[in-house]
């Protein structure tokens, strides 16, 4: 969920090296180049050999019962990583699929961070697969050739004749065959490869990469077996509900608990920075006590805004220059010169993440430290937060990850919110496991928003109908701003994450000016899928089609002419609008358009069908996705992420957000914040780019195009223009 | 006073205040966590279950509503119809995140129990008001259909 390093450089496309380079320069140093860690039972060598089990780095576990268990350094939240990391290391190892096991890798940053990240381990901004490609694959291949070299002196064969297919090595010669499993131990005591002697596949190799479908490695989601936080039981283990102040800043006065404490199962409230909690036995018994507590709070100091005020207040704003972001050429003296000068606004109110799990988090705090239970993206920040609330070193907090029932980026929260809650309210029981659980209403009214935003945008056009000059103004909330991140994507007073997809926008304009202003509200914000593309895509892209259809041309053509220099983006474009039948009309009462965005190293561009029914209500019908984030590792899983980027990016763009009445979010449950329901799914065609440049993710380039596209085919369909989410038909 | 249950074919004794939501007895109590918490307020269905054979939301249904009714959670989900939605739903690699799919099943099955071959419209109303965030709406579609095809 975090914006790629890579963002806050504009322009042209940035290398992976430039990427390392602005790591090192923002001072976060690097691991250069890929590693690979040995395994805490590799460091006690004994151990390793006395269970049998072979394990030659920190990735793998091959043991005697022929199960090869990857150790997966990500969160899995749905978006496939289990299957992408272990399919990495299997196509290496040549395994049986089926004989491949993920396991969730404890919080160790030494042998478990993200290597574009450089000493932090955490999962986000599309990631998973572009930092570990590598780094897994020489895993697997580290444990092949621990395997040959045992399989060759059991057999007193030389290495060279030894061959893996599925899982058995083989002797050909001799016709002698083994299990990894029974190599297994003494593959254990062969001399551990050193990373530059581990040598790795050709791609032209392959058999599980590129693979159209292999079965998902996060199992136990059809029977209910598999386990998330809010499903964690532990011996003694207490259920706490929380009640945040009814506005962001409010404070405490007082609080009469007597009445709830009275209740059956109540065990205790406890007061914590950031509200009230009801521990007792389990989770009704705590819910129902709430009700009867008896708060007063003092909101003398707290946010008391209306959306509408806010509106006003950004409208006012954008008046005014803000920090230059991108500045090429002279905007100024174009816009002077053009023959139509275009002006258009947007507006994009506070989304929450929302996800199906609402947030959570189980803790116990002891003597030695704290353990936490999580679906937990964010290791390394939230270890140094919780050692931070606690007095501790950070490697006294030990984390025991879970599956997430989705994030979008909540669960990466550089100020550890709700996880902290759930240390300082365990805090005061030691010894006692404490699950906090979050219900619907403070998901959704808990803050951490995706912020609202306002962009004015102005373009100048030639006589021919080609852009000259095009002004981008935005105006919101900075997501890192005063957080630990702030020196890692903030620099000169800029957000990367305010910016990014506007700063870079990729058509070829002469003259670009890009300008933000950062707003300070008491209402916390944060990255949701796709981060500041939420709203850059879709106010650029719906504005270069209003730029097209003024300039009469074609929205795909005008697009591809511009798009000079950028062959990938100009590819998914191409691929989209072919596929989509994008040449000849649509279908009757249907009307098509287009949008596209590089994000997070990939590309993606999406031609929506819309209608509109009966009851004047909007109808997305069909999307056709293309996708280019270079080598597919598993093409199934970027078809799903695609589909349900476009299903997430759907709910922004048709029904959801977040409003404020007088400092309160009007919605608390899925009643208000409304997003996609099975009923209003488009059918969706995912077109894969063949590609092998370096594989990059698809977890939010997805998301992007979806809002803008929908926008555009409404106009195309209905002539009304568009300057807000969710989309509004007059 | 405890109260009798019946989940899963099998017989449980509960001890707790009858206005309880059947989704915390048997998350909390019961330690069947298949049925998941999204909302409370019968807005997600990812609590559904089927209450003798009927798909309803775990979190609506009160303690006291329960006794007598057969009750069927994820975890017992083994009738011929169920075995398949969850076979078809692994090979058409439905679930993302996961958190949902509970739910879903359940609606699935019980769809399919009743009419053994949807259209897109029964689905959709079926499922309308079982929400997944991850957007897995197509494949639990297809899923359906093409568990429906390999019951017929
Ligand atoms: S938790 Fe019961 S419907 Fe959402
Ligand atoms: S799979 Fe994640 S909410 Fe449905």
């Amino acid at each position: 969920m975090f914006a790629r390093i890579d963002q806050s450089k504009r322009g042209q496309d940035m290398t992976r090296r430039d990427v390392l380079k602005l790591i090192s320069a923002t001072g976060m140093g690097l691991t250069l180049g890929v590693y690979l860690p040995v395994s805490s039972a590799a460091a006690m060598d004994s151990a390793m050999k006395a269970n049998g089990s072979l394990e030659p780095n920190a990735f793998v576990r091959i043991t005697p019962d022929n199960r090869v268990t990857v150790i997966i350094k990500h969160l899995e939240m749905g978006q496939g990583t289990f299957t992408g990391l272990a399919t990495l290391v299997a196509e290496e190892l040549d395994a049986d699929w089926s004989q491949i096991v993920a396991e969730p890798a404890p919080a160790d940053v030494k042998r478990y961070n993200n290597l574009l990240w450089g000493p932090m381990q955490g999962t986000g901004g599309s990631t998973a697969i572009a930092n570990a490609y590598e780094q897994m694959r020489k895993a697997g291949a580290a444990a092949k050739m621990m395997l040959v070299a045992a399989a060759a002196k059991q057999w007193a064969v030389d290495t060279g004749q030894i061959a893996i297919h599925q899982g058995v090595v083989h002797h050909k010669a001799s016709d002698k065959q083994a299990t990894f499993g029974q190599l297994a131990a003494l593959a254990a005591a062969m001399p551990m490869p050193q990373p530059e002697e581990i040598t790795l596949k050709d791609p032209k190799d392959f058999k599980l990469i590129g693979k159209q479908s292999l079965p998902r490695k996060d199992v136990g989601k059809e029977d209910g077996s598999a386990i998330f936080t809010q499903d964690i039981q532990l011996p003694g283990m207490l259920t706490a509900v929380i009640t945040h102040p009814p506005r962001f800043g409010a404070k405490l006065k007082t609080v009469d608990a007597s009445q709830t404490l009275a209740e059956q199962g109540v065990v205790d409230v406890v007061t914590i920075p950031d509200g009230i909690a009801v521990v007792a036995e389990d989770f009704w018994s705590a819910q129902s006590a709430r009700k009867k507590l008896n708060i007063e709070w003092d909101e003398s100091q707290a946010f008391n805004k209306s959306s509408k005020e806010l509106q006003a207040d950004y409208m006012e704003l954008a008046k005014k220059p803000g920090l230059v972001a991108r500045q090429d050429g002279d905007t100024g003296a174009a816009l002077e010169k053009a023959s139509q000068v275009l002006e258009s606004h947007y507006s994009f109110p506070f989304l929450a993440h929302a996800a199906m799990e609402p947030m959570n988090c189980v803790a116990k705090v002891t003597q030695e430290g704290c353990e936490i239970w999580n679906g937990e993206q964010l290791q390394t920040p939230d270890q140094t937060n919780i050692a931070q609330a606690l007095g501790i070193k950070p490697e006294q907090v030990k984390i025991n990850m879970l599956y997430a029932g989705g994030s979008f980026g909540r669960r990466a929260n550089p100020m550890s919110d709700y996880v902290i809650e759930a240390v300082l309210i365990a805090k005061t029981r030691p010894g006692t496991p404490v699950k906090l659980v979050w219900t619907r209403e403070e998901d959704t009214q808990g803050g951490y928003y995706r912020p609202m935003y306002y962009h004015k945008l102005r373009a100048g056009l030639d006589m021919d109908g080609n852009p000259v000059a095009w002004e981008q103004r935005i105006v919101g909330q900075s997501i890192l701003k005063n957080t630990p991140f702030e020196g890692f994507l903030v620099k000169d007073g800029i957000d990367a994450t305010s910016v990014e997809g506007a700063s870079t926008l990729p058509y070829s304009i002469p003259n670009i000016h890009v300008d933000v202003h950062n707003v300070e509200l008491p209402v916390p914000v944060l990255w949701l899928r796709s981060v500041g593309h939420t709203h850059t895509a879709f106010s650029t892209e719906v504005f270069i089609d209003e730029l097209a259809r003024t300039a009469k041309q074609d929205p795909v053509a005008y697009r591809m002419r511009l798009l000079k220099g950028h062959p990938r983006l100009q590819g998914v474009l191409k691929l989209a609008a072919e596929k989509a039948g994008w040449g000849s009309p649509p279908p009757k009462g249907r009307g098509r358009g287009v949008a596209l965005q590089e994000s997070f190293s990939s590309f993606a561009a999406q031609v929506a069908e819309v209608s509109i029914t009966e009851d004047k209500e909007i109808k997305v019908e069909r999307v056709v996705c293309a996708i280019d984030c270079g080598l597919a590792i598993n093409p199934d899983i970027i078809k799903a992420q695609m589909e349900g980027s476009i299903a997430f990016g759907l709910g922004p763009a048709l029904m959801s957000a977040i409003t404020f009445k007088q400092g309160k979010v009007v919605e608390n449950n899925f009643d208000g914040y409304e997003v996609l329901t099975m009923d209003k799914m488009p059918e969706v065609e995912v077109h894969i780019v063949p590609s092998s440049a370096p594989p990059t993710g698809v977890g939010e380039p997805g998301v992007p195009p979806i809002a803008p596209a929908v926008a555009n085919a409404l106009s195309a369909l209905t002539g009304q223009r568009f300057h807000q989410l969710p989309l509004k038909l007059s | 006073m405890p109260m009798t249950l019946h989940i899963n074919g099998e017989t449980h004794q509960v001890d707790a205040d009858p206005r309880t939501p059947l989704l915390w007895i048997l998350r909390d109590k019961l330690q069947l966590t298949g049925t998941k918490y999204g909302c409370g307020e019968s807005f997600c269905g990812a609590c559904t279950v089927h209450l003798d054979g009927k798909p309803v939301t775990a979190c609506r249904i009160k303690l006291k509503s329960a006794v007598g009714k057969q009750i069927t959670t994820i975890e017992g989900l083994n009738s011929r119809v169920g075995e398949q939605v969850k076979r078809s739903w692994l090979e058409l690699n439905v679930a993302q995140c996961g958190y949902c799919q509970s739910g879903q099943i359940m609606a699935a099955t019980a769809l399919l129990e009743r009419n053994p071959s949807p259209a897109d419209e029964d689905i959709n109303e079926a499922l309308e008001e079982n929400i997944c965030r991850c957007g897995t709406y197509l494949r639990i579609r297809q899923a359906i259909k093409h568990a429906a095809q390999k019951l017929a």
